[in-house]
């Protein structure tokens, strides 16, 4: 078979795939953007026609709108601070030769194969109980008063929990980074009379500053859309209703499908907005 | 100043003993070459006075002063890496002034020992760019640009010209040599190729399983091996190596005779069957065998001898430049 009969029949087996794959994402995305201009209240009277620009402004307008934002761009900037710094040093403990690494390194990532859901609740129950828990225990035994971790610092509890789930994947990513590194370039700089400060400053940091964008760029992504964490833990009180937490109000307790879609579109534009900075960051970085 | 002597040094891992007790001086402003197979610890032997590898016992002297414990930045001594070792996110300006900036050297007097280094070794047009854009041969520049720079008591070059092509490392040898004659400091050098131990050299040390089998001048190892080893690294092509009946004649278990010592006449003691005939232009090396010998006897004729494969010649060899070994290998006077 010619190379071009060979390229038009792999275009015809691959259609399907393809047909079923768009379709996955287009059907969904154009429902939430049709749904965004109709008034549409499932349990007060359905589809009451169309709505203009009204559910986006009043999304905007809410009250809501701006501490949610604001809330998302704190947890998601500061787990990726907690991730890439312990991230880092960890990876570089790991890289150490030591009796059991692999043991201790299959060990070190496994919080990232427990589902989020659990890993909140296990969380909640066990460690952040401010009678029960681990933590009001070992405060105890310091003689300090335990803290109630969910209600007294709702949005650090949050953070700490998703930090626990992703630090795993950060060092993992790095510690291949950190095993790329060339020995006779650190021998090179220790014997041009770099301290090991030095060292990891300007030889260790500029050689993972690739694997840490692409840390932060996959890492954001998932974590513009953290949910289960929120919903058993404080379930958007407090102040930790991110931007998602606040669409699936609108949506499932309000009963407001126009108005939580509007929102949706926002947070597909936000996505976007991250996307594109962060995927131009990477670019330049993987151009050197 | 950079006189480094080392005293029954040695290096073991674990059960593994790479360096057995050795003693070595190194005379201020020599090219010192370490040359041997490759794992005979010459490399071990360079990290050692570097200091990347602490050794086991004895002592590394650096111009009189005990160096053994001294971390490797603090010994003064540059070392330029087989890899070359250039950091790839740095300019080839930031590369070379990277020891001094660790150093805290005022940035005039960098920007100063960076304009002459460049000047010195080409680089001028390319401080800018970053490693990853410059050629093998140019990064090599800039690893020895930013051992230069540090002004050292002495280089270290690891194996410096193994990644380079066969045209560009004749063209890096001479200008390592060429900078040798203008700095005048100590450099240790090491390689497993023989022709640079022997183009370069004001002393070769030749190498074996961590034991130092001879000491001296690219001549005098030419001219004088003290065992069958060195004879048979040093020179090229190899020394020819004879037992048996041929060599008892002589008054010993083996001979060596260079095949640039071997004279094809009408009358001698060997005549054989050339093998292979190479005709280098300038050279021609005849493989004789069916002479008699155990061994393929490798002569050197002129370029112009007209030899080929099959054709019968006689060989002579000279008489007074005939090597003697006995039973140990070593050398008879």
């Amino acid at each position: 078979m010619a190379t071009q009969h060979s390229r038009s029949a792999a275009r015809m087996m691959m259609a399907p795939a393809v047909v079923l794959l768009l379709g996955w994402m287009l059907v969904p995305l154009i429902m939430t953007l049709w749904f965004s201009f109709r008034r549409y209240l499932p349990l007060r009277g359905g589809d009451l026609g169309s709505a203009g620009f009204d559910n986006f402004v009043r999304f905007v307008t809410s009250s809501a709108f701006w501490p949610s934002v604001q809330t998302t761009l704190i947890m998601v900037g500061g787990v990726l601070v907690i991730t890439i710094v312990l991230g880092v040093l960890l990876s570089l403990l790991l890289d150490q030769p030591m009796w059991g690494q692999g043991v201790v390194r299959i060990l070190v990532i496994a919080p990232f194969f427990v589902m989020p859901t659990v890993s909140a609740l296990v969380w909640k129950n066990m460690f952040m109980d401010p009678t029960n828990g681990l933590l009001a225990h070992l405060w105890q035994f310091f003689g300090a008063e335990p803290v109630a971790w969910l209600s007294s610092v709702p949005l650090t509890s949050i953070i700490m929990i998703v930090s626990w789930q992703w630090l795993p994947f950060a060092t993992l990513i790095l510690l291949t980074a950190v095993q790329s590194l060339d020995g006779e370039q650190l021998e090179a700089s220790e014997m041009d009379g770099a301290s090991p400060l030095a060292r990891f400053f300007y030889i260790i940091l500029p050689h993972l500053s690739r694997a840490i964008t692409i840390v932060v760029l996959i890492q954001t992504i998932f974590l513009l859309s953290i949910f289960a964490e929120i919903f058993v833990t404080t379930g958007g009180a407090f102040g930790t209703r991110t931007l998602t937490y606040l669409i699936y109000q609108r949506v499932l307790e309000s009963q407001n499908v126009g108005l939580g879609s509007a929102g949706g579109v926002y947070a597909i534009i936000l996505a976007n907005i991250v996307a594109i900075f962060l995927m131009r960051i990477v670019g330049k970085n993987l151009d050197k | 100043m950079g006189k480094i002597t080392l005293e029954k040094v040695t290096k073991s891992f674990g059960d593994v003993n790479v360096i057995p007790p050795l003693d070595l001086t190194i005379e201020d402003g020599e090219f010192c070459v370490f040359v041997g197979p490759s794992g005979c610890g010459k490399s071990t032997l360079l990290r050692l006075i570097a200091g990347l590898e602490d050794i086991s016992s004895g002592a590394i002297k650096i111009d009189g002063n005990d160096a053994s414990n001294t971390p490797p930045a603090k010994r003064g001594l540059a070392m330029v890496f087989q890899s070359y070792a250039l950091y790839p996110h740095m300019s080839v300006r930031k590369n070379i002034a990277f020891p001094m900036k660790m150093a805290g050297v005022p940035q005039e007097e960098q920007d100063k020992r960076i304009a002459a280094a460049a000047k010195a070794l080409n680089l001028t047009d390319y401080l800018d760019r970053r490693p990853g854009q410059l050629s093998g041969g140019q990064r090599q520049r800039v690893a020895i640009g930013r051992a230069i720079v540090r002004e050292p008591a002495a280089f270290l070059f690891d194996e410096p010209l193994s990644n380079l092509d066969a045209a560009l490392r004749v063209g890096m040898r001479m200008e390592i040599g060429e900078l040798h004659a203008k700095l005048q400091t100590t450099m240790i050098y090491v390689t497993h190729d023989q022709v640079e131990a022997m183009t370069m050299a004001d002393k070769i040390v030749v190498l074996r399983a961590g034991n130092i089998e001879q000491v001296g001048s690219p001549l005098e190892l030419y001219r004088a091996p003290r065992n069958l080893f060195v004879a048979g690294f040093i020179g090229s092509p190899k020394m020819n190596l004879i037992e048996g009946n041929a060599a008892q004649q002589h008054g010993a278990t083996t001979i060596g005779v260079r095949p640039e010592h071997i004279d094809i006449t009408d009358s001698g003691p060997w005549t054989g069957t050339v093998g292979v005939a190479e005709h280098l232009g300038s050279d021609t090396f005849l493989h004789v065998h069916d002479t008699g010998l155990a061994e393929t006897v490798t002569v050197r004729a002129t370029g112009e001898v007209g030899f080929k494969h099959g054709d019968k010649v006689t060989l002579a060899p000279r008489e007074d430049l005939i090597h003697r070994f006995d039973r140990d290998g070593l050398r008879v006077a």
